[in-house]
């Protein structure tokens, strides 16, 4: 653990900040200027001269990636911060006008939507097209169809990562022998062949020692909700945590140093007992921690994030923010293992895991964080996610006995956002949790809730 | 008409008919009442290497659902609307007592929905078998087919532990032998419709191949050779309708009804996805070597194609589609998709864009597994049926 005192950087000012003062840790500023700095670099890339590659955030490979010197395009992080920034729907209703269903993924619809409309990104900038798309086949069976529609539209080389799933609830030899072969003898190869550059496996091994580093303060944060009042909100306040190391920076010494600072902030609010910054400042009294499984919605990120703390509801641990990569059950980016140790990434992330062990992890944070139950925010684009969902709710309560509740909403669809039906599930919610509370039941008590279950832990990779 | 004079076909159809019609799987604990210790494994679409379970002297057993027929109270507890049919009607077929007789489900890999099912059924039915069959998206021998190779000789080891001794390489051998003979036949039912469509209406063929999912394919093949005969000592009346495929039907099927309503719509349907596990292979598969290794090139090399399968070149786009409809001499293509159904309503532009660049007509629609109402279908379907008679260039 690093303890010596850490020279804080100060945002540099390059993420512009609304008129109306939206509050935010110095951490999650430079958060946004790494994103955007992203977008730049993607936008410069051509002129560069610079060959780009896109691929998905759940088993993305950013560190080999970067051995090739491509510039990085994420594009469920396209989409999602045009949703947040109010542009999806449109997008949306575009590629639906193009043929596709409406019973669809709107990540893809947003993406396609998007390239129609002339690829201008989040920020304005124009993307370029991708060189190669890196179809890292993980724990999501539209990211296939997602890139051939890609390529079937605008060409480009695709290469394809095919992940096992972990239907067993581990990883099998077989399983990491496949997708070794794979980066060896197909994604390497092709890496090379568009990018013109050579591999460096020692180039691989020193970005693999900075993600471990980050992964390490990553982890930190993440259990500092362990605290009460937990410092962080680990899923509305994860999103932002999570994007760097998610996304095109995991293995560079910017992400290394953001996790250090994002680190010593939060251990800086648990010396002083704070609770999480929200959109609106200080959060006020703690006085409910859930644990959260599926993705946000992003069309109204800010609204539903307010419809929790003005109850005074935390979330103290989520699924989604292990989305790109379970670390808090011990994986860590392994240099003198490179290539195994990216299959065992590639393997580990969060929807690459059966329902049962999903099960387990989602009991066993609500043992560790003390939590007082389980909310599912199921959406409608990811059946990945929400195929099964009402089976963990069943599963959790009844192994738990802490009360679980059930919204529906959509990823970047701004059709499926009822802020009126979700606010008046939330605050039905709270009631029943009140109302268990009043009946005897304290959260992170070992008999709390009825017999005790027993929880298989997750292997740890 | 007396018994006699009435034609075998019908007796045939009639026959399918029932089996079909049996959600309880009569002829599946029949079969394990005939003989002690037998053991019946389910599996969903689209496919897995039946070979291995016949091997192990087992039954394979095709779940596709519940069909139009079956109601859905418990299953629809474990699903939001947006998720299709057919995990909803396979988990209520599950609870409700009529997968009973099966000894293992096996869920292979198509998408998100049914990929998390295998999850699920752990969890429901603890005392059963169950294995999430993962087939490769590599399609190099050493790469791809080597872990395919791996992960059927899990299931090898695993269905043998079940039965009590291993499964030899000549037990597997003699399957493929049986599955061989029963994909020829297939093909010639396939081959036979769509040459004289009018004489073996779709609505009957699909009732064969779905009396396959329940019958020893040894019984199956011969059922198939039989209704080829008869079929030709019935002259039925030959209609104009226009030749059509229907593609996106792989995973849960549609109704019955559909396809009648296709088919009296104006259409013959000359080559089409329903259940695939029949046809997947599409040749011969080598009985005399190593087993896994020749259903591994099988699959990697000489297998049907469908949204679940990744297509390793933009080129390779809508070939298989093209291939069927210039094999079948077809004059359109209708997609019908099931509702929810990500892979195939993501496909489907994709092989729409196919088709237009080579001037096929198609339609599209999505439906159900319980849809009822048939009438916008069939209105559809004849539309379609008349634009071809009426304005194709090639009527």
């Amino acid at each position: 653990m690093n303890t010596s005192p850490i020279a804080m950087p100060r945002p540099t000012g390059t993420a512009k900040r609304p008129a109306a003062p939206v509050q935010k840790e110095d951490a999650m500023w430079l958060q946004k200027e790494l994103i955007n700095k992203n977008y730049a670099e993607l936008a410069a890339a051509r002129a560069q001269g610079r060959k780009v590659s896109a691929t998905f955030v759940p088993g993305n490979l950013n560190e080999l990636l970067m051995c090739f010197d491509f510039a990085r395009s994420l594009p469920e992080t396209n989409a999602l911060q045009n949703g947040m920034r109010k542009k999806s729907g449109k997008m949306i209703m575009d590629a639906e006008r193009d043929g596709q269903s409406e019973d669809v993924c709107t990540y893809v619809k947003a993406d396609l939507g998007m390239m129609m409309g002339g690829e201008v990104g989040p920020t304005g900038e124009a993307l370029p097209r991708p060189d190669l798309l890196l179809l890292s086949y993980t724990g999501c069976f539209t990211f296939m169809k997602w890139f051939e529609l890609v390529r079937h539209k605008y060409g480009g080389e695709c290469v394809m990562l095919h992940v096992p799933y972990q239907a067993d609830g581990h990883i099998a030899p077989n399983m990491r022998d496949y997708v070794v072969k794979q980066l060896k003898e197909t994604v390497i190869p092709a890496l090379e062949r568009v990018s013109g550059v050579k591999f460096d496996i020692d180039r691989l091994r020193q970005y693999m020692r900075e993600s471990a580093r980050a992964e390490e303060d990553l982890v930190a944060v993440l259990q500092s909700a362990r605290q009460r009042p937990s410092p962080i909100d680990g899923y509305f306040g994860a999103v932002y945590y999570i994007g760097p190391i998610f996304t095109a920076f995991r293995g560079t010494p910017e992400a290394s140093q953001y996790y250090r600072v994002l680190r010593a902030e939060i251990e800086e609010r648990m010396r002083l007992g704070k609770g999480p910054i929200t959109p609106d400042g200080e959060m006020g009294e703690e006085k409910y921690r859930l644990v959260v499984e599926g993705p946000p919605n992003w069309t109204h990120f800010r609204d539903f994030w307010k419809m929790f703390y003005d109850e005074g509801a935390v979330v103290v641990a989520s699924t989604y923010s292990k989305v790109g990569g379970v670390y808090d059950f011990g994986f860590r980016h392994d240099p003198d293992h490179p290539l195994e140790s990216l299959a065992d990434y590639c393997l580990g992330c969060y929807t690459n895991h059966s329902l049962p062990s999903r099960i387990d992890m989602i009991c066993r944070y609500i043992e560790e964080y003390g939590a007082d139950g389980l909310l599912i925010n199921s959406i409608k684009s990811c059946n990945s996610f929400s195929a099964g969902q009402l089976m963990i709710l069943r599963e959790v309560e009844r192994r738990t006995g802490r009360p679980a509740a059930f919204i529906e909403t959509d990823l970047v669809d701004p059709r499926y956002f009822s802020a009126a039906n979700v606010k008046n599930r939330l605050e039905s919610y709270f009631q029943m949790v009140k109302q268990k509370r009043a009946a005897g039941f304290v959260p992170g008590a070992p008999d709390a809730g009825g017999p005790p279950q027993t929880i298989i832990p997750i292997a740890a990779h | 008409m007396t018994a006699a004079e009435r034609p075998r076909v019908l007796d045939i159809v009639e026959q399918c008919q029932t089996l079909f019609d049996d959600l309880d799987l009569k002829a599946v604990k029949a079969w394990k009442a005939a003989a002690p210790g037998r053991k019946a494994i389910g599996y969903m679409p689209v496919y897995v290497p039946r070979e291995i379970i016949h091997a192990a002297g087992m039954l394979p057993v095709g779940i596709m659902g519940g069909g139009d027929s079956l109601e859905v109270i418990q299953g629809d507890a474990y699903y939001q609307s947006y998720i299709c049919r057919i995990p909803r009607s396979t988990i209520e077929l599950g609870l409700t007592g009529r997968l009973d007789s099966l000894d293992g489900m096996l869920f292979p890999s198509i998408c998100d929905v049914i990929r998390n099912l295998s999850g699920m059924w752990q969890l429901m039915f603890k005392d059963k078998y169950v294995r999430y069959i993962d087939v490769p998206q590599n399609y190099e021998d050493a790469i791809g087919g080597e872990f395919y190779r791996q992960e059927m000789q899990i299931l090898r080891d695993d269905l043998g532990r079940l039965r009590g001794t291993p499964i030899s390489d000549d037990e597997i051998n003699a399957s493929i032998r049986v599955y061989n003979d029963n994909r020829a036949a297939v093909r010639e039912l396939y081959a036979y419709r769509a040459a004289r469509p009018w004489q073996a209406p779709t609505s009957e063929v699909y009732l064969l191949l779905r009396a396959g999912m329940v019958l020893p394919p040894e019984q199956h093949t011969a059922l198939i050779r039989e209704y080829l005969v008869a079929a030709e000592q019935l002259t039925r009346a030959r209609r104009d309708n226009a030749r059509v495929v229907v593609t996106g039907s792989f995973c849960e099927q549609p109704p019955l009804a559909l396809i009648k309503s296709i088919e009296m719509a104006g259409c013959y349907v000359v080559d089409d996805d329903f259940c695939l596990v029949s046809r997947w292979l599409l040749d011969d598969v080598p009985a005399d070597g190593d087993p896994l290794l020749e259903l591994a090139r099988a699959f990697l090399h000489r297998s049907a194609s469908t949204a679940a399968k990744y297509d390793a070149r933009r080129e390779d786009k809508g070939v298989f589609l093209l291939h069927q409809v210039k094999q079948r001499g077809a004059e359109g293509v209708i997609f019908a998709a099931p509702s929810f159904c990500d892979p195939a309503l993501l496909e489907r532009p994709m092989l729409q864009d196919v088709l237009a660049r080579q001037g096929v007509p198609y339609t599209a629609f999505k439906y159900a597994e319980n849809t009822g109402q048939m009438a916008p279908i069939r209105e559809q379907a004849g539309t379609f049926a008349d634009s071809i008679k009426l304005w194709s260039a090639t009527a």
